[in-house]
C-alpha cells in the first residue's frame, strides 16, 4: 500500500484484504462492503468518506466487529499481525476498548445517565487493567480530560450537564485513556455546530502526537478529511473506489466518482452547481462489474462487463477505474471494449 | 448568486422578540413563577425586500429557526412587530393575525422543512399530500385539483408524474421527498418562502440538484426567499445578502459579496475560518474562538459573544462567569499548576454561575486567593478578561472582583454592512489601533 | 393497513404461532356463534324436545346429549353453542362502542392540550383505576332499568369500563404526534385544527387500537362471564349466557355431576385465551420493537475480482 508522504515505514496496525461485511435480510444478503483492501499504519489518519449507504459505517463497525445479529464477515482483518477473524468471541472482546477504540456520532445515547464521569473513568479502567490503583485511576482520568480541554473541576459531574461539544470530548478521553492503538470515528462531528466541529477536528488530528494512535475518520465532509486527514479512502456502493494521500486524491482525483464528488460538493469557492445523475445502488442486487457505471460519465463498455482491478498510479493513489488505467497506459483495451458505453437514461424518477 | 431584487419590501421586522418559557421545575410549575425564559428571538431589525434571497446564517440556539417560523405566525411573537406587505397592497401585521387571517396567510407565505422525510404525511399518496394545500383553502376539488396537482409535480421535476402521484413518502428517495415538500409548498402560489436547511440532510450531490431547482422556480415564479443554514457555503451560493445570527441577535448582515470577502463582527471570521473546505492546502484551524454557544435562557452579559471573542474589549461585558470560566481553563492548560492546592484555596466555584458584575470567591484567605489570580494573570496577560476588572477588593472576609460595566451593542452601519461589534460604526464605543479590527476598511 | 399485513406475513417465530393458534381458536367459536341455530340441535332455553318430551335432568354425556343436560334440563352443548354467539355479541358491541367512544376523545384531547386535557386525563385515570368488574355491576344496575337485561344492557355497562384504554392510547400516541414535522406543516399550510386531527394524526395515532381492542375483548369476556356468574349479568330469559351456567353448576358438582360446570367454564377460558393469543401476536407482530424477521443466514460468494496487482 502507498506509504505516508515523508516514506516513514512505520509499522503496520491494520491490513485488510478481501474484507467483506454482507448483512442479512428477508430478501438475501446486503453486501454492505465488498472485497475492501487497505492498510493503516501507526500514527497515521486515514479519512473514509462517502455518500449515505455507502457501507463507510458498516466497514468502521466491521473492523470493530459490531455488527447487528445477521451480519457476517469475510476475508482477512489483520490487527498487529493477527487474523481477528479467526479469533474467539472472547479474544475480540479483550482487545475492544484496550487496542481498538470506538468514537461515535451522538455521544449521549453512549454515556450512561446515572453515573458520574469520574465513575464512567473507573469503571473502563478497571476492566482492562485489573487492580489498577483508586490513584493511578485518578491521574489517568484526569490527565486524559487535561489532552480533550475538560477542566478538572468537573471530575465528578454528571454527563447531562455538559454540552453536546463537551460530551464528545469526554468520549474521545475516554476512548483514549486506555491508549488504543487503533480508533474509528464515525461521523464525530455531524451533530455538531460548525465552530466545534472545527475543535474536535483538531483534537482528533493532534491525537497522534500525544497518543501516536491511528485513526479511521469516517465522514462524508470532504473538506474535514481534506484539512485533518494523511490518506483517504473513497467509497461507493460497497467498494473503495480510490485510496491515497489526500492531498493527491483532491488534487487530482483519479476515479470519475471522487472527481464527480469533489465536483459537486458546495464550498466557498463553488462558482456552479454540478451533480451526479442517479441514485446509489441497492446493495442486494449492485450492477454488475463497476458499481458506478450506470452513473459515470465516462463509462465504457467493458466497465459493464468486467471488473475493474484496483491498480497503483503514478500519482501515489490507488483506483478501481478502466479509464483511469488506460489513462495511464496500464491496461490495453480493445476498440470494443474502450466504446462508451450504451446505457439508459437516468430521470428524476432515478436520483437519490 | 447576484440578482437584481425588485425595489420594495415583502416584510420587516422591527425589535421581534420570540421568547418561550422553559418548563421548570415542579416547583415552579405548581406555582407559576420562577420558570426561565429562553429568548430565542431577541430584538431583531431585519428587512425582506421583494425577490431576493436573504440568508439567516447560525448555529444552534441563534434564533434561525424561529425567526423563519415567526414569519409564517407559526411561533408566536413576544414583543415588536413583523409586518408582510403582499403585491396586492397593504399591510398585515403577522403578530397580531389569528385564526382565519392567520391561514390565510398561509397562502403568501410558505415554507420548506429540513427534514424531508418527517414533513409529508405518511399515510398520504403525494398526490393528496401535494394536493392538500389547495383542499385545505377550498381552491381546487376533483379534475381541477388533480391537474395542478400534476402541474406542480412537473415543475419541481417529479416526472413521469404518474410515477409518484399515487406512492407514498416512503417509497420515494430524499431528494424525491424534498421535491415534493417544495411542490406542496409552492402550489399555492405563495410570495415567499421559508426554506429551513432545505438541504441540509440530503446527500452532498442531491443538494445542488434541489438548490438548482429552487433557484430555477424562484426566477420562474418571482419567489423571495428566506434562506436558513448553518452551511455558510451554500448560503455564498445561494444568497443575495446574508445575515449572521447568534444567540437570538443579528450581529452582522449585508450584501454576500462583502460579508464574505471582508467579514468584520469576531463571529463571524471565525465561522469563516472554521468551514472545512475541500483544499488540501488547508490545514486545521488553529485560533478558534474558545468555549461553546452560551445557554440561551441566561446569555453572557454585555455582547453574547464577549466569552468567546479573541478581540474582546473592557467594555464588552465581563462578568463572574468570565472568571469561572478563566479559572478552568487555566486548571486545563496549565500542567505545573498545582490543581488541588489552588481549588482549595479559591474554593467552590459554583457561586459564580449567576450573570453579575462582582464576583465573590469563596476561599477564606482573600490574599492567598489573590494570589492565586495573580500567577493565573501572570500565566496568561494577555487574556481580555483583565482588561475588564475594574477592581480587586476583599470585603467581608472575601476577595471580590468588580468588572466594568458592558455595552450590548446594536447594529449599525459600517462600509456598506450593518455590524453589532463595539469596534465598528460611525462612533465605536472601542475605537482600533491600527491594524486592528475596526474602521476603515478592515 | 397493507403494511400491516405484509408486516404479519414476514413474522416468524413464536409470535406467527401465537396468532395463528388465536386466530384459528377463535374462528372456531366464531363458526359456532354464526352458525348456532344449525349447529345446535335444541334452542338456547329449550328444555323439551321437539316433540314434547321433558329432557333428562343432569344426563352425563352421551350420544344424545354430546355434553349432557343440566339441572334446567337444558342440553349443554346447547348452551355452549348459543352461548359462543352472546359471548361474540356482546364482546364485539361493547369493544365497538368503547372504541368509538374513547378513540375520537383522545384525539382531541391530545391535540386540544391546556386544562381541558388535564380534566378529561383526570377523569378517565380516575375511572381506569376502578376495578373493573365493580364498575361493570354498576353500570349493570343502572343500566337495568333503562334498557332491560338482555345483550345490549350487557354490552353497554362493558362499554363504559373500557372507554379510558382507548382514550389513554390515542391520547399519549396523539401527544407525541403532534409535535410531529409534517403536523407543523399541515398548520404551515393554513390547516384547521379538525383537519389536522382527521387527516393527518388520526391515521397515524390508530396503529395500537386493534390490539388493544382484542385484548379488551378477552378481558371483556371475563367480565361479563363474571357478571352473569353473580346474577348480574344477562337474564336467562333473554340469551344463554356461560357465566350464568357456570354459577347454577356450582351446586350440582357437590352431587357428583361435572359436565354441567366442565365445558361452560372450558369454553370461557378457551375463548379468552384465543383472544389474548390473538391479541398478543398482533403486538408482537405489528410492534417493531419486539418483531424478529426471518433474516436469510448469509453465505458468500466467490469472490469477483480479477486476481489483478495488489
Amino acid at each position: 500500500m502507498s506509504p505516508r508522504a515523508d516514506d516513514q515505514a512505520e509499522e503496520v496496525v491494520i491490513e485488510a484484504e478481501d474484507l467483506r461485511v454482507w448483512y442479512g435480510t428477508e430478501r438475501g444478503p446486503v453486501r454492505a462492503v465488498d472485497e475492501v483492501d487497505f492498510t493503516l499504519r501507526r500514527g497515521e489518519i486515514l479519512g473514509l468518506v462517502g455518500e449515505s449507504g455507502c457501507g463507510k459505517s458498516t466497514l468502521g463497525r466491521g473492523l470493530l466487529g459490531l455488527l447487528p445479529e445477521g451480519a457476517a464477515r469475510d476475508g482477512a482483518l489483520r490487527f498487529l499481525g493477527t487474523d481477528m477473524l479467526t479469533l474467539s468471541r472472547r479474544e475480540q472482546n479483550r482487545l475492544r476498548g484496550r487496542e481498538l477504540g470506538m468514537i461515535f456520532q451522538e455521544p449521549l445515547t453512549r454515556l450512561n445517565p446515572l453515573m458520574r464521569i469520574s465513575e464512567h473513568f473507573a469503571e473502563t479502567l478497571r476492566v482492562h487493567e485489573k487492580g489498577i490503583s483508586k490513584d493511578e485511576v485518578k491521574r489517568r482520568s484526569l490527565q486524559a480530560l487535561r489532552v480533550m480541554g475538560i477542566p478538572p473541576t468537573r471530575f465528578r459531574a454528571y454527563p447531562h450537564e455538559f454540552s453536546g461539544g463537551m460530551r464528545q470530548r469526554l468520549m474521545i478521553a475516554l476512548t483514549l485513556v486506555l491508549r488504543p492503538s487503533f480508533v474509528v470515528a464515525d461521523e464525530p462531528t455531524t451533530a455538531l455546530d460548525v465552530l466545534v466541529e472545527a475543535q474536535i477536528i483538531r483534537i482528533l488530528h493532534d491525537l497522534r502526537d500525544t497518543f501516536d494512535t491511528s485513526l479511521l475518520l469516517i465522514t462524508h465532509n470532504l473538506g474535514i478529511v481534506a484539512e485533518a486527514c494523511d490518506r483517504v479512502a473513497v467509497m461507493y456502493a460497497g467498494k473503495i473506489v480510490e485510496i491515497g494521500p489526500a492531498a493527491e486524491v483532491f488534487r487530482h482525483p483519479q476515479h470519475p466518482y471522487t472527481r464527480e464528488l469533489l465536483r459537486s460538493t458546495i464550498s466557498l469557492s463553488t462558482t456552479g452547481l454540478n451533480f451526479i445523475e442517479g441514485a446509489p445502488p441497492d446493495l442486494t442486487t449492485p450492477p454488475p462489474a463497476c458499481r458506478f457505471h450506470p452513473r459515470c460519465p465516462d463509462a465504457m463498455s467493458v466497465c459493464a462487463t468486467r471488473e475493474p482491478p484496483a491498480l497503483d498510479l503514478p500519482g501515489g493513489s490507488r483506483a478501481a477505474c478502466w479509464a483511469a488505467a488506460a489513462r495511464h497506459d496500464l491496461v490495453t483495451l480493445d476498440a470494443e471494449e474502450s466504446a462508451p458505453l450504451e446505457r439508459e437514461e437516468l430521470s428524476v424518477a432515478d436520483e437519490a | 448568486m447576484p440578482t437584481k431584487p425588485d425595489p420594495g419590501l415583502v416584510a420587516e421586522a422591527r425589535d421581534l422578540s420570540v421568547h418561550f418559557q422553559l418548563q421548570g421545575g415542579a416547583l415552579s410549575r405548581l406555582l407559576g413563577i420562577g420558570a426561565r425564559r429562553v429568548k430565542a428571538v431577541d430584538g431583531v431589525d431585519v428587512q425582506l425586500r421583494r425577490g431576493e434571497v436573504l440568508g439567516v446564517v447560525g448555529e444552534s440556539g441563534s434564533g434561525k429557526t424561529t425567526l423563519g417560523r415567526a414569519l409564517l405566525g407559526l411561533a408566536p411573537a413576544t414583543g415588536g412587530t413583523l409586518t408582510y406587505h403582499p403585491t396586492s397592497g397593504g399591510t398585515q401585521e403577522i403578530t397580531r393575525l389569528k385564526g382565519a387571517e392567520l391561514r390565510r396567510l398561509r397562502t403568501d407565505v410558505q415554507m420548506v422543512f429540513q427534514d424531508p422525510s418527517a414533513a409529508l404525511n405518511p399515510s398520504m399518496t403525494i398526490e393528496e399530500g401535494v394536493g392538500h394545500p389547495l383542499v385545505i383553502h377550498g381552491i381546487a376539488s376533483g379534475e381541477d385539483l388533480h391537474q395542478r396537482v400534476v402541474a406542480a409535480l412537473e415543475r419541481v421535476g417529479l416526472a413521469p408524474v404518474e410515477r409518484f402521484l399515487s406512492k407514498y413518502p416512503s417509497d420515494l428517495s430524499g431528494g424525491q421527498k424534498q421535491r415534493a415538500v417544495i411542490a406542496r409548498a409552492i402550489i399555492l402560489e405563495p410570495e415567499v418562502l421559508v426554506a429551513d436547511e432545505p438541504v441540509s440532510m440530503l446527500d452532498m450531490s442531491v443538494r445542488a440538484k434541489i438548490l438548482q431547482l429552487m433557484l430555477d422556480l424562484k426566477n420562474d415564479l418571482g419567489l423571495t426567499y428566506l434562506y436558513i443554514t448553518h452551511d455558510l457555503a451554500s448560503a455564498k451560493y445561494f444568497c443575495d445578502r446574508v445575515a449572521i445570527m447568534y444567540l437570538g441577535r443579528i450581529v452582522e448582515i449585508g450584501p454576500t459579496e462583502e460579508i464574505f470577502a471582508h467579514p468584520r463582527h469576531p463571529y463571524t471570521q471565525a465561522l469563516l475560518k472554521a468551514i472545512p473546505e475541500p483544499d488540501p492546502d488547508r490545514m486545521v484551524p488553529r485560533d478558534l474562538p474558545r468555549g461553546e454557544i452560551p445557554d440561551a435562557a441566561e446569555p453572557p452579559l454585555g455582547c453574547s459573544f464577549h466569552p468567546r471573542c479573541p478581540v474582546a474589549t473592557p467594555v464588552c461585558g465581563w462578568e463572574q462567569r468570565d472568571l469561572k470560566a478563566l479559572l478552568e481553563e487555566h486548571w486545563v492548560r496549565d500542567e505545573t499548576a498545582d490543581y488541588e492546592a489552588e481549588r482549595a484555596t479559591v474554593g467552590d466555584l459554583d457561586g459564580l454561575d449567576r450573570p453579575r458584575t462582582t464576583a465573590r470567591l469563596a476561599g477564606k484567605d482573600p490574599a492567598a486567593v489573590r494570589a492565586v489570580l495573580d500567577s493565573v494573570r501572570a500565566a496568561d496577560p494577555e487574556e481580555p478578561l483583565w482588561g475588564g476588572v475594574r477592581a480587586v477588593e476583599e470585603r467581608h472576609g472575601h476577595l471580590e472582583v468588580d468588572f466594568v460595566d458592558g455595552v450590548d451593542p446594536p447594529l449599525r452601519a459600517s462600509h456598506g454592512v450593518e455590524v453589532a461589534c463595539v469596534h465598528y460604526g460611525a462612533d465605536p464605543e472601542w475605537p482600533a489601533e491600527p491594524g486592528e479590527p475596526g474602521e476603515p476598511g478592515s | 393497513m397493507r403494511r400491516s399485513l405484509r408486516t404479519i406475513w414476514q413474522t416468524r417465530g413464536l409470535a406467527r404461532y401465537l396468532l395463528v393458534a388465536g386466530v384459528v381458536m377463535t374462528a372456531a367459536f366464531v363458526v359456532l356463534a354464526v352458525f348456532a341455530p344449525w349447529i345446535a340441535p335444541y334452542d338456547f332455553a329449550q328444555n323439551t324436545t321437539d316433540a314434547g318430551e321433558r329432557l333428562p335432568k343432569l344426563a352425563p354425556p352421551s350420544g344424545e346429549h354430546w355434553l349432557g343436560t343440566n339441572d334446567q334440563f337444558y342440553d349443554i352443548w346447547s348452551r355452549v353453542v348459543w352461548g359462543a354467539r352472546t359471548a361474540l355479541q356482546v364482546v364485539l358491541l361493547s369493544v365497538f362502542l368503547s372504541a368509538l367512544v374513547g378513540v375520537p376523545l383522545g384525539l382531541l384531547s391530545g391535540f386540544t392540550g391546556g386544562w381541558p386535557d388535564r380534566v378529561m386525563v383526570f377523569l378517565m385515570d380516575a375511572l381506569y383505576s376502578f376495578p373493573s368488574l365493580l364498575l361493570a355491576i354498576v353500570f349493570s344496575f343502572l343500566l337495568r332499568s333503562a334498557v332491560g337485561g338482555g345483550v345490549l344492557a350487557a354490552a353497554l355497562a362493558l362499554t363504559a369500563v373500557y372507554i379510558p384504554q382507548y382514550f389513554r392510547v390515542v391520547r399519549n400516541t396523539t401527544v407525541s404526534a403532534r409535535e410531529a414535522t409534517y403536523v407543523e406543516a399541515a398548520r404551515a399550510l393554513g390547516a384547521r385544527p379538525f383537519t389536522i386531527m382527521r387527516k393527518y394524526l388520526f391515521g397515524n395515532v390508530v396503529q395500537s387500537v386493534p390490539v388493544i381492542g382484542t385484548l379488551n375483548a378477552a378481558d371483556a369476556l371475563g367480565t361479563l362471564a363474571a357478571l352473569g356468574f353473580l346474577g348480574l349479568g344477562i337474564q336467562p330469559t333473554e340469551a344463554a349466557e356461560w357465566g350464568y351456567d357456570l354459577s347454577r353448576a356450582l351446586d350440582d358438582t357437590s352431587a357428583g355431576a361435572w359436565w354441567p360446570a366442565l365445558f361452560p367454564g372450558l369454553a370461557i377460558i378457551l375463548l379468552i385465551t384465543a383472544l389474548t393469543l390473538v391479541g398478543e401476536g398482533l403486538n408482537e407482530t405489528l410492534n417493531p420493537a419486539l418483531r424478529r424477521r426471518r433474516l436469510q443466514p448469509v453465505r458468500f460468494t466467490a469472490l469477483a475480482r480479477e486476481g489483478g496487482a495488489r
